[in-house]
């Protein structure tokens, strides 16, 4: 009896575990698994291209003056006098234990200024990103409502312009208006200058580092400096954004679903929001992950503009130093960021299309 | 940004600017110091390894040197600083410093002959890339602390032979003469680096400023040292900021966010000077542009051709078009404000001449390469070289690309033609007649990579490779400056350099700030003097 008892006990579980615990535990896997292969292919990529470029990361440390002895000695410290396949097993392992190496240049852990430059970026990115939701899907909802009027021209004009003005050009004359003529922003830099380094930085990011102290002088100064470039990468956000949304939304809107409800009565914000807007949930998300993606990995002239301490310039001065150390750690953090919100586009889906479980 | 992105920009900035006036600007206070400048050039703020224009400008507010370069009188040479006074032995080879009392650095230490010899030894040992300034006296890593020795409150260094006591006291105010703080850098040693991993970031000096923070490609803060026994600064904190956009620089300065503008374009620049409440100085820096000839090459290595080259550049017509502001006219090859430095220009563009010399050298048909490494002003030159060539007859291919492949085959002696840069390492004549008319062993298994000459595959005659060794080592500074006017004279005539600009540094900056010096050709950013 009690072996039967064991039984009975022991089946449930197994019962839970082969219905419910293993296909998630098998999801679990799964996109771990993925996300290491894709992660070991972007490292192969990454290093692969630091090699074959034709920069050299020993000359820019000695510089142009240096003998040939001084430049043999870097060569060697730099581990660049052993075979290309042992230089990559050895970045792998110190990638693993989260080591980028030294930046070349700077001589400080690359592990350290990504943490220093990643979260300038992410505050300026999310803050822009949101802008571009909270702008871009109702003009886009609404120029699909009302194609061919009045309100779909502005709206399409609008996202035009978004994607063929230059963002340099866009960013200067932003800042000659709000900051150089009117006053009414904060000029370039992340804080004013009398605000730099007041606040300990807990977070990395200004504006909630200034909440987390209680200072709001500088949660002001940073605030003003902030809303420009988030606004331009906004902007620019709108421009897809909104775009994409009008062209699912019109899709929607003309399948029969929508014209059954509204020979039914439906009224009309039933209609788009409730039927029509929630099919289109799942495309937008990935519109919206991809649009997060690229500002995250760095607007680089925007960076540039506003003298903006972030991941883009961080690379991109990187790059043009010949610093491969900084370039390949700033390169896997950007590729990390899509694999993840790629994953993450992935288990909203799940959530918002049944169909996808 | 390219030229016509950048033209534009200024029109659209200058056009806006003249419709409507600047909203009021705001004022730096009184007591700081906001400066826009490129920074990313930092590598490090250790000064025996610091070898680039930003880090330079930290060390030199930062740390004092045994000897210094008054930024109010930079004409004057090398003044006593650390050390109040110095004797030289009668064989020349000696220098005895007496250390000034009373000094202390940012920790409070006081500053001891012992620094001073630490600071010297340390960067020999080390043997980084600036160590070749100290180099030079005969120090090695393994002599270093035989040569230069403290006694008390003496210092003496001993070099390996007599050398012009001006030429050592001015390698001494370069940014490797600092005199670090001994005990606070031995304190922070890891593994018998001599505290150079900490000193990267560091400061450890006795100057009138400390480092608060330098953060990469973002800024660096320096506050008063509240242990500096000169005269306070008017400026307590300073603040550099990384701004690379010429165009924001200019809005941040005409707002008054900022006091000094450091890198705005000749566009900005014209349009700034209209602007009111802001002023302009020039500067002429040590930088000079030149073209250098294979003296491998056949046909460039004939003295007729190497003259017809150099009245084959169009020197005015550069200056005053896409160099404008930004170079002036120079042909030899000490900058304008070092000792010695010859500023005759006796060379134009002549078409008719260079024909009648190319014709006596009996070119014809000639096709050549050009290495230029990709900066819009080298390539503009190479460009224009290539039109004032094809007017007698010569093709000028131009191969654009990074230093690591247009250096790299300057310095293997590949290239026919080379446009580029050089700068003086310390304000001695001897950092560029050492380079440009010095070369001893020209064959390819000496390998001098570090000298100018031998990349350009020039064989030195003797005689001058004989004047350069005297010149330095002549005490006498008359005898000294006339014997590098004559090596600049022969140099014009037969090197297969052709020296056309040097470099002009124009900084703009609020009205109200005055003594600012951003160091001439000779040495770099002075703080301390600035007043608003």
């Amino acid at each position: 009896m009690a072996l039967t008892n064991e039984s009975n006990e022991e089946r449930p579980m197994r019962a839970l575990f082969i219905d419910r615990i293993w296909p998630t535990l098998k999801v679990v896997i799964s996109t771990i698994g993925s996300i290491a292969v894709t992660m070991l292919g972007l490292l192969f990529i990454t290093f692969i291209i630091g090699r074959v470029m034709p920069i050299d990361p020993v000359l820019a440390i000695v510089g142009e003056r240096a003998s040939q002895a001084q430049y043999d000695e870097v060569y060697q410290q730099l581990g660049l006098d052993r075979p290309v396949i042992v230089q990559f097993l050895f970045y792998i392992w110190d990638v693993l234990h989260l080591d980028f190496g030294i930046s070349v240049l700077n001589a400080r852990p690359v592990s350290e200024d990504i943490a220093r430059v990643f979260p300038a970026t992410l505050e300026l990115a999310t803050i822009g990103i949101i802008i571009g939701i909270v702008t871009g899907v109702p003009l886009g909802v609404l120029a699909a409502v009302n194609k061919g009027t009045w309100i779909d021209q502005i709206a399409r004009l609008v996202a035009l312009i978004g994607y063929s003005m230059p963002i340099f050009w866009l960013g200067l004359i932003g800042l000659l208006v709000f900051y150089g003529i009117l006053g009414w922003v904060g000029g370039p830099g992340r804080v004013g200058i009398f605000y730099v380094d007041v606040v300990p930085s807990v977070t990395g990011l200004i504006l909630v580092d200034a909440l987390l102290d209680g200072n709001w002088d500088v949660f002001k100064s940073a605030f003003s400096h902030i809303v420009l470039p988030a606004s331009l990468l906004g902007y620019y956000s709108l421009a897809y954004i909104s775009r994409m949304t009008r062209s699912f939304m019109l899709e929607q809107l003309s399948a029969e679903y929508v014209t059954t409800a509204r020979v039914k009565g439906m009224s009309e914000w039933n209609v788009v929001w409730k039927h029509a807007f929630k099919n289109i949930r799942v495309q937008l998300i990935t519109v919206i992950a991809l649009s997060y993606a690229g500002l995250l990995e760095g607007s680089v002239l925007t960076e540039i503009i506003f003298s903006w301490p972030g991941i883009g310039s961080y690379i991109t001065t990187a790059l043009l130093s010949a610093d491969m150390n900084a370039v390949l750690g700033g390169t896997v953090v950007v590729g990390l960021i899509f694999i993840l919100l790629n994953v993450l586009s992935d288990m909203l889906y799940k959530i918002f299309d049944p169909r996808a479980k | 940004m390219n030229v016509f992105n950048r033209l534009l920009t200024s029109v659209a900035i200058g056009a806006a600017v003249s419709m409507s006036s600047m909203a009021a600007y705001a004022e730096t206070p009184a007591n700081m110091l906001v400066i826009a400048n490129r920074i990313d050039d930092i590598i490090t703020i250790d000064p025996a390894e610091s070898f680039e224009f930003a880090g330079s400008d930290v060390s030199r507010n930062v740390y004092q040197r045994l000897v210094y370069l008054d930024p109010m009188d930079l004409e004057a040479g090398y003044k006593p600083a650390l050390a109040e006074s110095w004797e030289v032995s009668e064989d020349g080879k000696t220098i005895t410093f007496i250390m000034r009392e009373g000094i202390t650095f940012e920790s409070g230490n006081p500053v001891r002959a012992e620094d001073a010899a630490f600071s010297l030894q340390r960067a020999v040992i080390l043997n980084k890339t600036p160590s070749f300034i100290l180099g030079q006296f005969g120090f090695t890593p393994e002599n270093a602390a035989e040569m230069i020795k403290a006694d008390g409150n003496k210092l003496t260094i001993t070099t390996d032979k007599k050398y012009a006591t001006s030429f050592i006291l001015n390698c001494l105010t370069a940014t490797i003469g600092a005199i670090v703080d001994k005990e606070t850098v031995m304190a922070n040693e890891v593994d018998g680096d001599m505290g150079n991993t900490w000193l990267k970031t560091n400061t450890a000096g006795s100057g009138p400023y400390k480092l608060d923070s330098w953060k990469p490609n973002d800024s660096v803060t320096m506050s008063l040292n509240p242990n500096y026994t000169g005269d306070k600064p008017a400026m307590e904190r300073v603040i550099v900021r990384h701004v690379t956009e010429s165009a924001s620089q200019r809005l941040l300065l005409e707002r008054g966010d900022i006091d000094i503008a450091r890198n705005l374009n000749p566009e900005d620049i014209a349009g700034v000077t209209a602007a009111g409440g802001v002023k302009v100085e020039d500067e002429l820096k040590g930088h000079l542009m030149y073209l250098a000839l294979n003296g491998k090459h056949p046909v460039l290595s004939k003295p007729e051709v190497r003259q017809a080259f150099k009245y084959l550049v169009d020197y005015e017509g550069m200056q005053n078009s896409f160099l404008n502001g930004q170079y002036t006219t120079h042909q030899n090859f000490l900058p304008a404000t070092y000792l010695g430095a010859s500023t005759e220009k006796p060379f134009s563009l002549n078409i008719e001449k260079a024909k009648e010399l190319l014709a006596e050298a009996g070119v014809e048909g000639l096709e050549i390469e050009a290495g230029v490494r990709e900066a819009q002003e080298r390539i503009e030159i190479a460009q224009s070289m290539q039109n004032t060539l094809a007017q007698v007859g010569i093709k000028l291919n131009i191969t654009v690309g990074t230093a690591k492949q247009i250096l790299g085959r300057y310095r293997a002696r590949e290239l026919d033609m080379y446009v580029g840069i050089w700068g003086p390492d310390y304000p001695d004549p001897q950092t560029n007649a050492g380079t440009f008319a010095y070369n001893p062993d020209n064959s390819d298994e000496a390998n001098a990579t570090g000298l100018l000459a031998w990349r350009t595959g020039w064989e030195v005659s003797p005689g001058m490779n004989a004047a350069v060794e005297a010149a330095v080592t002549e005490g006498d500074r008359d005898t000294r400056i006339q014997m590098y006017q004559d090596i600049q004279k022969e140099f014009r005539d037969t090197s297969p350099f052709i020296v056309m600009f040097q470099r002009i540094e124009q900084s703009a900056m609020r009205e109200n700030v005055m003594n600012f010096s951003t160091g001439q050709a000779v040495t770099n950013a002075a703080y301390w003097p600035v007043t608003k």
